[in-house]
């Protein structure tokens, strides 16, 4: 009877044990999921290293997960791929002098564009148009009055 | 004529020049992680059974080449005259990494096509590849007496490398050699 009491206990241990070891390998694969897919594959530049297909692309997926499995976090991972692949394996640039005007220049465009448009419809509405000449005025007022034609003005010589 | 409307133009051939100038890189070539800065420290098995392992260390002191190839790779065959011939001149030793290849295929290549090498290491699971950024083969580094990376040509050699590019950095390193002998 203790026995199998043991062999019971024994063998929820185990499963406990297996349990939380699955839990931990689905947690690692999310992140190096994560992870792969803001790196970019070097051989086939236009595809994440999640997507790619490439051998090395698939070594580098292994490179993640056994680093990440050695507790390595997500920006020690990437450091890793920059000092041996350069910026170019991100596909967020880093923010640094020589990206500046990768990252600023778009906002900048977008502020001037809106200066430049709000200076223009102010401007616009600033020239009031030009007051009604006499002649104008009679025409407008006899069509307004009866809706017939008024004669034509005449230029004076 | 008013400088409004000749800003469009200017503007014009300015955004031209730039796109123009973009034309003419290549975009598969990446800038090197490495170029200027220490070859990382490799330790690797020799191709032919029974040679020394090959260490970066024992190549330190002097200039040398360190040539990406395998026996699967098309361009390699393409730049081995090359090599070769670089290897006759004995302008610096030239070291092999013969990367994910299959040992037996890759001994039987050099037979076939002559043996450059100095030494050749084995990166059987392409691991040494990797520390060396390497994106496809072939690849050539060339690494200063100091061990520092001084240049890295992705893809086959051409002559136009080797005239443009290389032998000047080679008879440079020459030179720094004797700068402080």
């Amino acid at each position: 009877m203790r026995s199998l009491a043991l062999a019971c206990s024994l063998a929820l241990v185990i499963a406990q044990g297996a349990a939380a070891a699955a839990a931990d390998d689905a947690a690692l694969d999310a992140r190096a999921r994560a992870l792969e897919q803001q790196l970019r594959c070097v051989v086939c530049q236009n595809q994440t290293l999640a997507e790619s297909n490439a051998p090395l692309a698939q070594d580098l997926r292994q490179r993640v997960r056994e680093q990440l499995q050695a507790g390595a976090d997500e920006a020690a991972v990437k450091r890793y791929m920059v000092e041996r692949y350069g910026d170019f394996v991100l596909y967020a640039p880093p923010l640094k002098p020589s990206t500046w005007l990768l990252w600023f220049a778009p906002p900048l465009l977008l502020l001037a564009v809106v200066a430049l448009l709000l200076r223009r419809t102010r401007r616009q509405r600033r020239r009031a148009p030009a007051p009604l000449s006499d002649g104008e005025r009679a025409r407008l007022r006899a069509l307004l009055d009866d809706g017939a034609p008024a004669p034509q003005e005449r230029q004076p010589s | 004529m008013k400088a409004r409307y000749l800003a469009p133009l200017l503007l014009f051939l300015v955004l031209g020049a730039a796109l123009f100038a973009g034309l003419q890189r290549d975009p598969a070539e990446l800038p090197s992680a490495l170029m200027g800065k220490a070859l990382p420290a490799l330790e690797l098995p020799a191709l032919d059974a029974g040679a020394p392992r090959f260490n970066t260390a024992a190549m330190k002191g002097r200039p040398w080449m360190l040539n990406v190839w395998a026996s699967w790779c098309t361009p390699c065959q393409l730049e081995h005259p090359l090599l070769l011939q670089l290897a006759r001149q004995q302008r610096v030793p030239l070291v092999g990494l013969n990367y994910k290849d299959s040992p037996d295929a890759a001994r039987a290549w050099l037979q076939r096509l002559g043996n450059p090498f100095v030494a050749n290491a084995a990166d059987v699971d392409g691991r040494a590849g990797i520390e060396l950024g390497v994106y496809g083969v072939p690849e050539t580094f060339v690494v200063d007496r100091d061990g520092r990376v001084r240049m890295r040509h992705a893809g086959p050699l051409t002559e136009q490398v080797l005239r443009e590019r290389l032998l000047p950095l080679l008879r440079e390193l020459a030179r720094e050699g004797h700068g402080d002998a």
